[in-house]
């Protein structure tokens, strides 16, 4: 199964691509448009995360090296490596030979994050576009907006 | 069958594969649900559907920092600004006629199945010794301790490490926020002058938008009709 699931992630993520891309082709609506590119988008974000995955991996948040996590209201020993906070100055466990703590890739984190915000920058300007081209051509159909181009060309006026 | 095999394998590895198949098929389901839909208000709050669920999938892959960035600016403030500029332009979509939908049909099962070809080329999921997961990631891991002393790997690289993107991102959002309110003004003005391809500026009578003008005044303009 696990050689089967390998790839899964990546079959997915494209058919996420696709969908998304489909929307921005074939809809004539200018914000189901932006819609679609916005699932385009975060399916890339997507691909990207799932290639610095790493199998038994945690967060990329350094575990304090000495650190007592202490045992849960049942008793149980709480596991290893879940979430701590170092105070700073610390002595951090990182992966290595010798060492159990495994960490996730986070230089695909860092620019997702960056991809993020910049992607609702795009977003705010595009449905900006689209409130504007509503105010002047009151409707947001590509269709119709070619046609009243078309015969504003024609005849200098629109309606 | 396939679950007794997957028994076998470390504890860690089955959870993470049933919310791994769960959450994609969500988005899946989400993603062709907008495709299919025409009420703008549904596709932009499945809009925000797909975001949160695929900030959700993004905590079970460790990224917690792109999850909850994610969630609050991909669910929340995504949303928020859809929702308003569906309000001020249209409510529902008309649909799309079957002859304009083969190209785009073509051009994406092409793309899809050239990047289903390359698939794989990919490092299998979670593998730590691909090349991706090899080099400057792992570099950054190892130093951030001693260099930056902070836990947080993710923060370092941003803030510290590659600082001048973040820079550079926030020169983005600078600009992208000067754009749209150079593109809706402040004053309730926008919508009432255009500009001919010749250069001269017709005024709101003669424009496209003459009908809507005197419906976009804001209240005070409404109040003094002489402005």
């Amino acid at each position: 199964m696990s050689e089967l699931f390998s790839q899964y992630n990546y079959v997915i993520v494209i058919i996420l691509m696709m969908t998304g891309l489909y929307t921005v082709f074939a809809s004539r609506n200018l914000i189901k448009k932006l819609a679609g590119l916005s699932v385009f988008q975060t399916s890339v974000f997507l691909l990207y995360i799932t290639i610095g995955k790493v199998s038994g991996g945690q967060p990329p948040i350094l575990v304090e090296g000495g650190a007592s996590y202490g045992t849960d209201v049942d008793g149980h020993a709480l596991l290893e490596g879940t979430i701590q906070v170092a105070a700073g100055g610390g002595s951090y466990i990182l992966p290595g030979p010798g060492s159990d703590v495994l960490y996730s890739n986070p230089l695909p984190h860092v620019l997702i994050l960056t991809a993020i915000v910049v992607g609702v920058a795009t977003l705010s300007i595009g449905l900006a576009l689209t409130v504007r081209i509503r105010e002047v051509y009151h409707t947001i159909e590509e269709d119709e907006i070619e046609e009243k181009d078309f015969i504003y060309n024609l005849e200098g006026t629109a309606d | 069958m396939s679950l007794f095999a997957a028994v076998a394998e470390p504890a860690f590895v089955v959870p993470t594969m049933l919310l791994d198949i769960s959450f994609l098929a969500l988005l899946v389901v989400v993603a062709f649900a907008i495709v299919r839909m025409r009420s703008l208000f549904g596709i932009v709050m499945l809009q925000g559907v797909y975001s949160l669920v695929s900030a959700c999938w993004f905590v079970s892959l460790d990224a917690v920092d792109v999850a909850f960035t994610e969630a609050a600016v991909g669910a929340g403030v995504s949303t928020v600004l859809m929702l308003s500029a569906m309000l001020l332009a249209d409510r529902k979509s008309t649909p799309v006629p079957m002859r304009r939908q083969v190209g785009a049909l073509a051009v994406v099962v092409l793309a899809g199945m050239a990047m289903l070809y390359a698939v794989g080329d990919m490092s299998a999921y979670g593998d730590v010794h691909s090349a991706a997961n090899s080099y400057v990631g792992m570099d950054y891991i190892a130093k951030t301790a001693e260099e930056i002393k902070i836990p947080n790997v993710v923060t370092a690289v941003l803030a510290s490490y590659r600082g001048y993107d973040t820079f550079g991102e926030t020169v983005v959002i600078f600009s992208a926020g000067l754009g749209v309110l150079l593109l809706l003004g402040l004053n309730g003005n926008s919508g009432r002058w255009v500009a001919r391809p010749n250069g001269q500026m017709l005024n709101d009578h003669a424009a496209p938008s003459a009908g809507l003008a005197t419906d976009n005044r804001s209240e005070e303009q409404r109040a003094e009709p002489d402005q």
